[in-house]
């Protein structure tokens, strides 16, 4: 219907084209760094991500064998040897003999460096120095640039998870975050089936409650919480930044969604099913069990992502009530701490960050369907 | 590392086990205390009556009390807190407010986040529409869908790096690694420190929220638009209607509630927006926004609580129209129904 229309107004190959570049726009950021993280440091230093498939051009300097590697040929003192070790893959586009002009000549090409001196560098580094008088002195000092074939490597994997504390705060994020999605699940489950099936005085306020603190902003909790938690903490002598204390925080800032996303899915549930179990003398918790948690699996798992995606991506509720030290710090506050310690070290940066997300993408395609249910379901809440 | 994983699992297993546990055992009391089976005609149906009037307390009771502990008490805290000193020891009356209407850095916050929330909502907003329209017409258009709704699952840090990457300077004679950096050069202008230049690093900043966002609006949009009747747009077809006039007259007007939803949800997304600004900029350069100060304020010289929950009640405020609406929308709903 929709396209039948459209077709008038946006030409047929204008829509595809636009929603190529749209896709683009949207692709290549997380692209940028899922390239860099698979490119060493000097690589990311000289050249864009996006030459990373053509090679990298890079100068450099070298210096000749010396004068006791020469030999006497035709009556022309010679030297010659090669520049990269063997089965270097780097190829030489031009070189010189003057840090001022470090590509004057093409490979491949003599070089006159006066006083009869010759000099002819190959694209495989391959060189010939001839001059009519004796060489002396140290060697000869040459400049080149070399072309680089495209190189990938998964090295700064290994130094991220292992050195730089990645490794460790992956499995402290898992820790807070795994808790933190299963204990709102059961807790949300049983208040949504009160509020949807039981008549008990009370219940639309304890609805309008909740609908309402939706929207209340996480930073009202803050203080109080933290304040609470200090005293808890002073009153019973035991640290204040626990991963309960963040289990439990997660739990009650996820429970209004959680509540209202359930209680819309359990209220739309047939009514029939439950009135004939309830004549076979089932009780409100053997109904409960039997019948509305299975049949709400579709919502319960829409919850359990979004809980683990928010969850997995804080940052705010972990640099409050979670400690800063290697046993407690998650990936969010691991990427933020290394973003201002390693600021320029892109190759440590996007393989950190690409690791941090790698978890969410991974749950978010593969149950992208149950994720989209959720999302229009709930779409009340603020995030 | 081993301890603590192992502890997670046994966490798990004791926080579901007491859950279970408590639902099962608290039902199975109340069963005993009035029982209804095995006891004679009146005193069945008294306890049967006394079970109903209890057992949605203890569906609802775990809930409540989470409820109260970490929303509800904060909120009221937070609100006597602001009337507060720094420790929260002596009443300063309206101090603090008059301290924020009067300090320079708070003022930047507030008028950042009235560009934020001019600027955030409505761009999401419209490409999510936009979106939405063009990807529903192509055989791709699903797979192009998701693509754009993948940031939505990426950490506003994740995502900071990201584009901190993508904004990242090197002076005029170095290779620029940066793309943005890259593409202005490449264009023949002088690269930019992005993230510094007065004004327009807010706007640098956006670009990140909506990135992440208009995924989110594509998605409802899209499916709000699959829910138009066919027949409206037949009628207009034949009547001569073109696909702009379809689009604006006919379309829109359909959607017009999902639209005002999506935008008041990432309106209240923003107002918290703190990942993004503390990554980016930590609030320099003019960036400051009231999630961050108010985040800075709670640790800043050992904390000032007052201050802090000045600002949060400063947040609070701006979401309390959203929230009413939200509760007069729900119970329209829960009359009709």
């Amino acid at each position: 219907m929709a396209a039948k229309a459209g077709r008038s107004f946006f030409g047929r190959w204008g829509v595809h084209l636009a929603v190529l570049a749209i896709v683009i726009v949207w692709t290549l950021p997380t692209m940028g760094i899922l390239v860099s993280s698979l490119r060493d440091r000097d690589q990311i230093i000289v050249s864009g991500w996006w030459t990373a498939l053509a090679g990298s051009e890079q100068t450099e300097a070298g210096r000749l064998a010396g004068p006791d590697a020469q030999i006497e040929r035709d009556g022309r003192f010679v030297i010659e040897g090669l520049l990269f070790e063997e089965g270097d893959p780097r190829r030489i586009s031009a070189f010189g003999t003057r840090a001022t002009a470090p590509t004057a000549t093409e490979a491949g090409v003599e070089a006159d460096l006066g006083d009869g001196v010759t000099l002819t560098v190959e694209a495989d580094s391959r060189y010939v120095m001839t001059s009519p008088v004796a060489f002396e002195g140290r060697g000869q000092r040459v400049y080149f640039s070399a072309l680089s074939p495209p190189r990938f490597t998964t090295e700064n994997y290994e130094t991220v998870l292992l050195s730089e504390g990645i490794g460790r705060s992956f499995v402290n994020s898992l820790t807070v975050t795994i808790p933190a999605t299963i204990i709102p699940i059961l807790i949300a489950a049983f208040a949504a089936y009160a509020l949807a099936w039981m008549r008990f005085p009370g219940r639309a306020i304890l609805i309008a409650v909740i609908i309402g603190l939706l929207v209340v902003p996480l930073q009202m909790s803050l203080i109080p919480l933290l304040k609470l938690y200090n005293g808890v903490g002073a009153f019973f002598g035991v640290p204040a930044k626990t991963y309960l204390g963040i289990w439990l925080a997660h739990t009650g800032f996820g429970l209004p969604f959680a509540i209202f996303l359930l209680r819309s899915y359990i209220a739309g549930l047939p009514r029939e099913i439950m009135e004939s179990a309830r004549i076979d003398g089932a009780s409100d918790f053997d109904i409960f069990v039997r019948i509305v948690l299975p049949l709400s699996f579709p919502v319960l798992a829409s919850f359990a992502i979004f809980q683990f995606l928010w969850v997995w991506n804080d940052l705010l509720v972990a640099m409050v009530f979670l400690g800063t030290g290697r046993d407690q710090l998650v990936l969010t506050g691991k990427l933020n701490a290394l973003l201002g310690s390693r600021g320029g070290d892109w190759e440590i940066l996007t393989t950190s960050a690409f690791v941090t997300i790698i978890v969410p993408l991974i749950v978010f395609f593969s149950l992208q369907r149950y994720f989209v249910r959720g999302l229009l379901a709930g779409s009340v809440k603020g995030g | 590392m081993a301890t603590q994983i192992i502890s997670a699992i046994i966490v798990i297993i004791v926080g579901v086990g007491g859950c279970v546990a408590y639902f099962w055992g608290a039902n199975r009391l109340l069963e005993l205390v009035f029982p209804a089976r095995g006891t004679s005609g009146k005193t069945a149906i008294d306890n049967l009556r006394r079970q109903g009037f209890i057992r949605p307390w203890l569906f609802v009771g775990p809930a409540l009390l989470i409820l109260g502990v970490y929303l509800i008490y904060p909120v009221v805290e937070t609100l006597r807190l602001s009337f507060l000193d720094r420790g929260g020891q002596n009443f300063v009356g309206f101090d603090n407010y008059l301290w924020a209407i009067g300090d320079r850095e708070f003022r930047i916050s507030i008028l950042n986040n009235l560009l934020w929330l001019a600027v955030v909502p409505a761009v999401c907003t419209f490409l999510g529409l936009v979106i939405a329209v063009l990807t529903d017409r192509i055989w791709w258009g699903t797979i192009a869908k998701s693509l754009v709704f993948m940031p939505l699952a990426i950490s506003f840090v994740g995502a900071s790096v990201i584009w901190k990457f993508i904004y990242e300077y090197r002076a005029a004679d170095q290779t620029q690694i940066g793309l943005l950096n890259a593409f202005v050069t490449w264009l023949g202008f002088e690269p930019q420190v992005w993230i510094s230049i007065p004004f327009w690093n807010n706007l640098f900043l956006m670009v990140i929220l909506v990135w992440i966002q208009t995924g989110f609006a594509m998605v409802i949009l899209s499916a709000a638009l699959r829910g138009i009747p066919d027949e409206t747009i037949e009628a207009a077809v034949i009547d001569g209607a073109n696909g702009f006039q379809i689009f604006w007259k006919i379309m829109i007007p359909q959607i017009w509630g999902t639209i005002a939803v999506v935008w008041t949800t990432i309106t209240i997304l923003v107002l918290k927006v703190f990942d993004i600004v503390l990554t980016m900029t930590n609030g320099q350069w003019n960036t400051q926004v009231l999630a961050n100060l108010m985040f800075d304020w709670m640790f800043r010289g050992g904390g000032d609580f007052g201050r802090g929950a000045t600002i949060a009640i400063v947040i609070m405020m701006a979401v309390i129209p959203i929230m009413i609406w939200n509760i007069r929308q729900a119970n329209r709903e829960a009359d009709g129904g």
